[in-house]
């Protein structure tokens, strides 16, 4: 199965016949370096557990009348570190088309990256905007390459094209689905519960947006790897538009506000003697 | 960590902070080289000037760090030849992922933070993991002695998650003596719980006139 290398292409405006022994390198047809050892998945193992790299948790997005409302948290964890509580879990591929990030952060950033430049390609080339469709399976026969080495990349690609709202799950393993309902990460099952049981196609925008917005706040309650802000997105005909980013600490105070107990006897201060 | 008979990493401790302000920033890092319980040297510099506003400092292994150094530079060098002008820091900031992430699968064992001015000459610091994913904040540490440091940063410099819609302002409080201020205590006491900390600590400061550059010295035990 031939890799896609296209994400190590560094368009430079390489003077050809101008490699000499100090360009080799840098000018060398592009690859991934690969570890000389006896052991590759051992050594991948080994390495991605040493290095721990960040870890993104809790996404969702659906499908109604209106259009798409994609959502997600924004904690990153290394290990059991919290490397960060304001990561961009939702990627803007371009002004009509969403990405979320759960699994490996960088496998998601770079290859959402590599993906917009793709579509970007694709419009230049063919003087039209590309399909969620045509986006999605570009990702997934990407992923599916580099099957088994390692990468860690569960995401939706989002977005309205000619055929209305379209909505697509691409994973690393290979697997690319199309729905109308999807959450992602180590909270998606509780984000599911709620998203299942308030779900209705005939929502307006700002219901559909607070459904998406209990969800994530539900998933960052329970779940560890889940927290920060939750940032609710919506999906329309003219394009993608951020709705909302609270804090998951304060919804929970919206939520379930503390109500103020009944004090039995007021304690007064003592008279100074 | 175990030494396996072909294992190709090891992990140089140290530590290094960022933080980034109205008009300057300041990025720090300590000078000691550990291997195990030894300290090879008290005198090693982790920080590395990539361009005229912009500085990485790095912790973790220190042959890798030197590789990595080395490429950005010659990466920088064509960039020069061909645009007639030096990187912005967001620029370096892409390409330093770019450059992470083309060895995802042999990972640069290397901690990043990259800190300047972007071109409103506003302070700024990114933050990497090992393998290229970033994201601009306004301070950060890495290494062996982030745990200890981190949690008094928050406390000093949280500011609102720039995710917040209605957006809220998030301007760093500090001025630029009180953020070196800050950076020594930070070290100092971050070297009184960390072994791997500790002998100077090299402070670089970049705002609008250059680049600054302080060394203190911390306990050597």
């Amino acid at each position: 199965m031939k890799l896609d290398l296209s994400g190590l292409q560094s368009f430079p405006s390489i003077p050809g016949s101008a490699v000499d022994d100090l360009g080799e390198d840098l000018f060398a047809a592009p690859s991934f370096q690969l570890p000389a050892c006896s052991d590759f998945d051992g050594f991948q193992k080994d390495a991605i557990q040493m290095v721990k790299p960040a870890k993104g948790t809790t996404t969702l997005a659906f499908i109604f009348k209106e259009g798409v409302i994609v959502a997600a948290d924004s904690r990153a964890s290394m290990g059991g570190y919290i490397s960060s509580q304001s990561v961009k879990k939702i990627i803007e591929i371009n002004p009509y088309m969403l990405g979320t990030m759960a699994g490996g952060a960088a496998d998601c950033q770079f290859w959402h990256r590599n993906l917009g430049i793709k579509c970007r390609l694709h419009e230049l080339a063919n003087k039209r905007r590309i399909s969620v469709t045509g986006a999605s399976k570009l990702l997934a026969n990407i992923l599916y390459s580099y099957r088994g080495m390692g990468l860690s990349v569960g995401t939706m690609i989002a977005g309205w094209d000619e055929k209305g709202p379209g909505l697509y799950y691409v994973d690393s393993e290979g697997g690319r689905l199309k729905g109308t309902r999807f959450s992602v990460g180590s909270g998606s099952p509780y984000a599911y519960g709620v998203l299942d049981s308030g779900y209705r196609f005939d929502m307006t925008v700002e219901e559909a947006a607070e459904l998406a917005r209990r969800a994530i706040y539900h998933a960052t309650f329970r779940d560890g790897a889940s927290g920060g802000v939750a940032s609710v997105y919506h999906v329309g005909p003219d394009g993608w538009k951020k709705l909302s980013g609270d804090d998951v600490g304060e919804l929970h105070y919206k939520y379930y506000p503390v109500a103020p107990t009944p004090v039995e006897q007021e304690m007064t201060d003592a008279p100074a003697a | 960590m175990a030494i396996r008979g072909n294992w190709m990493y090891e992990n140089n401790g140290g530590t290094c902070v960022a933080i980034a302000g109205a008009d300057y920033c300041v990025i720090a890092a300590d000078t000691r080289l550990s291997v195990g319980y030894s300290i090879y040297t008290r005198d090693y510099s982790k920080i590395c000037k990539l361009a005229d506003k912009c500085v990485m400092a790095s912790s973790g292994f220190q042959g890798d760090l030197k590789a990595l150094q080395k490429n950005l530079a010659a990466k920088h060098l064509i960039y020069q030849h061909q645009h007639n002008k030096q990187m912005s820091c967001p620029a370096m900031a892409q390409l330093l992922s770019n450059t992470l992430y083309y060895k995802r699968f042999f990972p640069y064992y290397t901690f990043n933070i990259l800190g300047g001015l972007d071109s409103d000459g506003k302070g700024c610091v990114f933050t990497y993991d090992a393998v290229g994913s970033y994201e601009r904040v306004g301070y950060s540490a890495h290494g062996t002695g982030a745990g200890l440091i981190i949690p008094v940063l928050d406390n000093q410099l949280k500011s609102p998650s720039p995710l917040l819609l209605p957006a809220k302002d998030a301007v760093t409080p500090l001025s630029e003596m009180e953020a070196v201020d800050l950076v020594k205590d930070v070290f100092a006491s971050a070297t009184e719980r960390d072994i791997y900390t500790g002998d100077k600590v090299e402070i670089l400061v970049i705002n609008a006139s250059g680049i600054r550059q302080e060394l203190m010295e911390l306990r050597k035990d």
